[in-house]
C-alpha cells in the first residue's frame, strides 16, 4: 500500500506529517511511503534525509493525493486540496469535525475516509495515539518557556551577593495535558505555581507536579465522562471570576488552556482581570486558536496592552519535535488498523469508528458517546475485605485443626516407634535412637540459613553426604579379584570426587561473596 | 597400626560435630567459609579414623582411588564456570547414589552379614534393599536433573495420564521383591536384588523426567536430600554410627531445603516432587491480557537510567544464560557512582538452583549489602523509578497476586509493576517456566528490550558513557 505525505500548504503551519524516523517505521509496516518535495524543510527535515530514510519524493501534491492510498497530513486540507484527493483515498489528519462541517461534506462527497486525529476517543487504549496529547505537551513546556521570555525576569527565586531575587509566580489555568506540562516546566525553572481547574479530580495530579491546587469555595465538580469539564453553573462562575481576579492582582504569568471540545474557547481572563495584572506581566493563550481564553487575546500575534501586559496569542510549534510526535501518532493509528497487509477500516473497533468522520460518502459525526472518565475505567474489581471477627475466627478454627493433627501425629509416631521397640534387637534400636536425634539437628541447624546461601549449603551438604565413602573403606579387601574389593573400590572413588569436588566448589563460591 | 575401637569412635563423635557446625556455619556470610573448613577437617578426620580402625584391608586400592579422585574432583571444580554450578551439584548427587549403591551390594555379598541370624539378619537385609532402592533414585534422577540442567534432556515435564498409577505400580513391585529377597538364602537374592536396582533406576528417571525446568531447584535440593538418606541407611547395614548421623543430617537439611522452596513458589512439596503442580486451579477462566507491548531501544532505555534516582534490577535465569552479570555490575557501579541508589532484588526461587543469582552476582563482585531479598524491597518498590527485569518472568508476574486461575495464584512475587517504569530485558515473548503468559509485560508502565541479555547490557552501557 502506498502512503502519500504532502507538504503543509497553511503558512502558520511548520510541521510535517512523517519524518524520516517514522518513515522507518511505516516501511516496516509494509507500507510504500511517498513524500512531497520541501514537505518537512519547515520543521528541519531534508528531502535527503526522507530519502535516506526510504521515502520515495514527489514533486506535486496532485501526485501525492492521486496515487497514495493513504495520505498522512497536519492541518485539515482546504478544498483545493480536498479537489485532489482520489475516491477511497484513506486521509489521516487534524479536521475538528465540529467547526468544519462544510469540510466534512466535501470529503464525504469525495468519497474519502477521513480520519480525524483530533477526535480519537481519549481512552487508556488509545493514548498513543492521542495526537490532543501529544501536541498539548509541547504546548504546555513552550508556554513556559515563551511566557519567561517575555517576562524578562529570573523565574526562580535567588539570594545573591547583590541582593534577592523574589521568584516569579505563574498561574495555570487548565489542568488537562498542556497544562500539567505548563507546570512541570515552571516548576522546574523555579517559578511558585499555582494552577485552577474547575474539576476536583485533577488537584492530586497538580499537586504531584509541583503546584498548588486553587479552588473556590462553592462545591460543585466540574468532571464529564467524556474526561472534558463541563459548563459551570453562574454562582461558580462569579466565585471562579473573583478568584481570578485576586490572582490577577499577584501573579506575573498567566497560562490559559482551557478548551471545549467542538466549541470556541470559553472566556475565563476578562479585560478587568488583565487591567488589574502589574505591568510586565504576560498571559500565554493556549487556546487561542479556539478564539482564546483571554478576551484580549489577538490569534496568531503577541502583543502588549496599554497596561504593560503581554499577550502571546501565538506559540513556537516546535515542529520537529511536534512533527516526529505527530508521525509516531500516526504510526500507531495505521499499526492498529492492521498496517499494510491487512489493513482495515474496522466501524466495529471503538477507536476507528469514532474518529473516521467519514466513510464510504457518508458522514459520521458526531459519534456515540464513549466513557473514559478514569474512575469508569473498566476492569477495577472490588474484593470486599473479610472483617476483623472472620479472620479472627478463621485463626481460631485453623489453631484447633493444627493442634488436633499435632495430637494425632504425635500419637502416631510414638505407636510407631513402640512398634519397632517391640520387635527389633537391641543395636538397631541404638542406631535408630542416634538416627532420629540426627534427623531433628540437621532440621534444627538448617532452619535459619539465609538464603542467598542455599547454593553454597547445598554443595557443602553435598560433599558432607560423600561420608558414604567410609562404607566403601569398611568393605575393601586385600585380594583384588573379590567383588567386594572392586565393588567398595568404585564407591570410594567416585565418594571422593563427590568429597573433593563438592568443597572446592563451595569454597570457590564463598570466597566471590564480599561486602 | 591400629586404632581401638573406642578411640575410633570419639573420632567419629568429633567428626559429627565437626559437620554441624559446618552447616550451621553456612548459615550465614561471616561464618561460611569457616563451616566449609570444619566440613573438611570432619571428613578428613572421619576418613583416618575409619582407615586406621580394625578390619579395614586394601589399604593400596583406598590410597590409589582417593588419590584419582581428588585429582578428578579439583580439576572439575576448578574448571567449572559458575553458570554452570547446578549441573555439577546435580552430576555429584549421582555419585553419592551410585557409591550407596555399590556399597549395599558389597554388604549383601559381605560374608560377615551372611551369618546373621533372626531379625538381626532380617533387619540388615532390609536396610540393604533401602539402601540401594535409594541410592539407585538418586543415581538415575541425578542424572536426568543434570541433563535438565544442562540442556541435555528436554526441561519440558515429560508426563502422562497414567504416570502416578505407574510409579505406584513400580514401588509396590519393588516391596514384592523386598519381601521375596528377604526370605532368600544366603546370596540367592542378588536376583531380586538386581530386578528392583533395575526398577529403582527406572523411577529415578520418570520422577525427574516428570518435573519441569522451574522446579529443578527443589529437585536438586529434594536429590540431595536422597543422598543424605542413602548414606543413612549404608550407616543402618553397616552399623556405623557416623554414616547414620551424617546422613540423617544431611537427608533432614536437604529436606528442610526444598520445602523451604515449595513454600517461596506457593508449591506443595508433594505437588513439586510428583509433578502435579499447578491442576488445582483449573477450569477457571484465565484473565485476558489488557493493554499492549511496547519496546525501548537502548539509547531510550539508558537515558532512561541516568535520569532515575533509584533503580532496582531483578535478576533472573535469562541473566545466568547470558552470563549478564559481569556487564550487570559495570552498570551499577556507573550508575552509583553517579550518585543513584541500585540494588537488586531477588525472588527465592530466582534461577535454576537456589540462591543461583547471589552466586552469580557475587561472582561479579556485586557487594552482598545491595543485593536484597524480595520480602526487603517489596515495600520500596512504589518509590522505586525504574525497575530492571534481567531475564525473570514468573518471579515478577502480577497474576500470583490478582489471577486466581493462574497456576502461580498465591506465590510471593517481586512486585515491580509498583515502580515508576519497568524495564524487562527478554529474548522473545515467551512464556516463563510455569507457562503463564505476564500481563506485567502489558502494563502501560512497562516497557520491553529485546535482545540477549548481555548484548543489551553492553548497548546500554556504551550510552551511558
Amino acid at each position: 500500500m502506498k502512503v502519500g505525505v504532502p507538504s503543509e500548504i497553511s503558512p502558520g503551519e511548520l510541521r510535517v506529517a512523517a519524518t524520516p524516523k517514522t518513515i522507518k517505521r511505516l516501511q516496516k509496516q509494509g507500507f510504500e511511503v511517498y513524500i512531497q518535495r520541501g514537505a518537512g524543510s519547515k520543521a528541519n527535515f531534508s528531502d535527503k534525509e526522507f530519502e535516506e530514510a526510504g521515502a520515495k519524493l514527489v514533486n506535486t501534491a496532485a501526485e501525492i493525493y492521486g496515487q497514495s492510498d493513504i495520505v498522512l497530513k497536519v492541518k485539515e486540507p482546504s478544498t483545493e486540496e480536498v479537489a485532489m484527493m482520489k475516491e477511497g483515498l484513506v486521509l489521516l489528519s487534524y479536521l475538528w469535525p465540529a467547526q468544519n462541517q462544510e469540510l466534512l461534506k466535501v470529503l464525504a462527497a469525495k468519497k474519502v475516509n477521513a480520519v480525524a486525529m483530533d477526535a480519537i476517543p481519549r481512552i487508556s487504549r488509545a493514548q498513543k495515539m492521542d495526537v490532543l496529547s501529544s501536541m498539548a505537551n509541547i504546548a504546555g513546556y513552550r508556554s513556559v518557556i515563551e511566557g519567561s521570555f517575555h517576562f524578562g525576569r529570573f523565574l526562580n527565586g535567588q539570594i545573591t551577593a547583590a541582593g534577592k531575587v523574589d521568584p516569579a509566580k505563574v498561574l495555570v489555568i487548565g489542568a488537562g495535558v498542556a497544562g500539567l506540562a505548563a507546570i512541570g516546566a515552571a516548576n522546574s525553572l523555579g517559578a511558585i505555581v499555582r494552577a485552577f481547574d474547575t474539576r476536583k479530580e485533577v488537584a492530586e495530579q497538580i499537586q504531584s507536579m509541583g503546584a498548588s491546587f486553587l479552588t473556590v469555595e462553592i462545591d460543585e465538580d466540574g468532571a464529564t465522562a467524556s474526561g472534558y469539564s463541563k459548563e459551570m453553573s453562574k454562582e461558580f462562575i462569579e466565585a471562579e471570576m473573583k478568584l481570578f481576579l485576586e490572582q490577577a492582582k499577584e501573579v506575573d504569568i498567566i497560562i490559559t488552556t482551557a478548551q471545549i471540545p467542538g466549541k470556541s474557547a470559553p472566556k475565563l481572563i476578562l479585560d478587568y482581570h488583565v487591567a488589574a495584572m502589574k505591568p510586565g506581566s504576560v498571559i500565554v493563550d493556549l487556546a487561542a486558536s479556539t478564539g482564546g481564553n483571554c478576551v484580549l487575546t489577538k490569534p496568531g500575534e503577541v502583543y502588549t496592552t496599554d497596561n504593560g501586559v503581554t499577550i502571546v496569542g501565538k506559540l513556537n510549534q516546535l515542529p520537529n519535535q511536534a512533527s516526529q510526535l505527530y508521525g509516531n501518532n500516526l504510526c500507531h493509528l495505521l499499526d492498529d488498523m492492521g498496517k499494510a497487509e491487512k489493513f482495515k477500516i474496522d466501524m466495529e473497533d471503538a477507536v476507528v469508528s469514532r474518529a473516521m468522520v467519514t466513510y464510504n460518502g457518508n458522514i459520521n459525526w458526531p459519534p456515540a458517546p464513549l466513557q473514559v472518565s478514569p474512575t469508569a475505567g473498566g476492569g477495577a474489581k472490588k474484593v470486599a475485605a473479610p472483617t476483623a471477627e472472620e479472620i479472627k475466627a478463621a485463626d481460631e478454627a485453623k489453631a484447633k485443626k493444627t493442634a488436633i493433627n499435632t495430637v494425632i501425629s504425635i500419637g502416631v509416631v510414638g505407636a510407631l516407634l513402640l512398634l519397632v521397640g517391640a520387635f527389633a534387637p537391641s543395636a538397631f534400636i541404638q542406631h535408630f535412637t542416634v538416627f532420629v536425634l540426627a534427623v531433628f539437628v540437621g532440621w534444627q541447624v538448617i532452619t535459619n540459613v539465609t538464603h542467598a546461601l542455599h547454593t553454597p549449603l547445598m554443595a557443602v551438604t553435598n560433599a558432607i553426604s560423600g561420608i558414604i565413602i567410609v562404607g566403601g573403606l569398611l568393605q575393601t579387601k586385600n585380594d583384588a579379584s573379590n567383588i567386594m574389593t572392586i565393588l567398595a573400590t568404585v564407591a570410594i572413588l567416585v565418594a571422593s570426587i563427590n568429597i573433593v569436588g563438592g568443597f572446592v566448589v563451595t569454597h570457590r563460591m564463598l570466597k566471590m561473596f564480599k561486602k | 597400626m591400629f586404632i581401638a575401637k573406642e578411640i575410633q569412635t570419639a573420632a567419629y563423635l568429633f567428626a559429627s560435630i565437626l559437620f554441624i557446625l559446618s552447616l550451621s556455619g553456612l548459615s550465614s556470610q561471616e561464618s561460611a567459609k569457616r563451616g566449609v573448613l570444619y566440613g573438611i577437617v570432619g571428613m578428613i578426620i572421619a576418613i583416618i579414623a575409619t582407615v586406621l580402625g580394625k578390619g579395614v584391608e586394601g589399604h593400596i586400592y583406598i590410597i590409589g582411588a582417593i588419590a584419582i579422585a581428588s585429582v578428578i574432583g579439583i580439576m572439575v571444580a576448578r574448571k567449572v564456570e559458575m553458570t554452570a554450578m547446578p549441573q555439577l551439584v546435580a552430576i555429584l548427587h549421582s555419585f553419592v547414589g551410585l557409591a550407596a549403591v555399590l556399597v549395599g551390594f558389597g554388604s549383601y555379598l559381605d560374608p560377615n552379614t551372611q551369618s546373621l541370624t533372626g531379625a538381626a539378619h532380617t533387619i540388615h537385609l532390609v536396610e540393604v534393599f533401602v539402601g540401594i532402592f535409594i541410592g539407585a533414585i538418586t543415581f538415575t534422577g541425578s542424572i536426568i536433573a543434570w541433563g535438565k540442567l544442562d540442556g541435555k534432556v528436554p526441561s519440558k515435564p515429560w508426563s502422562f495420564a497414567g504416570l502416578q498409577t505407574m510409579n505406584l505400580v513400580l514401588f509396590l513391585a519393588c516391596v514384592a521383591l523386598g519381601v521375596l529377597f528377604c526370605r532368600a538364602e544366603g546370596t540367592s537374592g542378588m536376583l531380586y536384588l538386581g530386578i528392583m536396582t533395575l526398577i529403582a533406576s527406572f523411577i529415578g528417571v520418570v520422577l525427574v523426567m516428570a518435573i519441569g525446568g522451574g522446579d529443578m531447584p527443589v529437585v536438586v535440593s529434594m536429590l540431595n536430600s536422597y543422598s543424605g538418606w542413602a548414606a543413612s541407611a549404608a550407616g543402618f547395614m553397616l552399623s556405623n554410627d557416623l554414616l547414620i548421623v551424617t546422613g540423617a543430617l544431611v537427608g533432614s537439611s536437604g529436606a528442610i531445603l526444598s520445602m523451604h522452596m515449595c513454600h517461596a513458589m506457593n508449591r506443595s512439596f508433594f505437588s513439586v516432587i510428583f509433578a502435579s503442580g499447578g491442576s488445582s486451579n483449573k477450569g477457571m477462566e484465565k484473565k485476558a491480557m489488557e493493554g499492549e507491548v511496547t519496546s525501548l531501544n537502548h539509547e531510550e532505555v539508558a537515558a532512561l537510567l541516568k535520569e532515575a534516582k533509584s533503580v532496582v534490577i531483578v535478576p533472573g535465569y535469562g541473566m545466568a544464560v547470558a552470563k549478564a552479570q559481569y556487564p550487570i555490575y559495570e552498570m551499577v557501579q556507573k550508575l552509583r557512582n553517579a550518585g543513584k541508589n541500585v540494588r537488586f532484588a531477588i525472588h527465592p526461587v530466582a534461577g535454576r538452583l537456589p540462591g543461583h543469582m547471589n552466586v552469580l552476582l557475587a561472582e561479579a563482585n556485586v557487594p552482598y549489602d545491595i543485593v536484597l531479598e524480595m520480602d526487603e524491597i517489596n515495600d520500596d518498590m512504589p518509590d522505586t523509578d525504574v525497575v530492571m527485569v534481567i531475564g525473570a518472568n514468573d518471579v515478577v508476574n502480577p497474576s500470583a497476586q490478582d489471577d486466581p486461575a493462574s497456576s502461580i495464584y498465591g506465590m510471593p512475587v517481586i512486585e515491580a509493576w509498583k515502580a515508576e517504569k519497568v524495564i524487562i530485558l527478554k529474548r522473545s515473548m515467551s512464556a516463563g517456566y510455569s507457562g503463564e503468559d505476564n500481563p506485567l509485560f502489558y502494563k502501560p508502565n512497562s516497557e520491553m528490550l529485546y535482545g540477549d541479555a548481555k548484548a543489551s547490557v553492553d548497548k546500554i552501557l556504551q550510552h551511558l558513557n
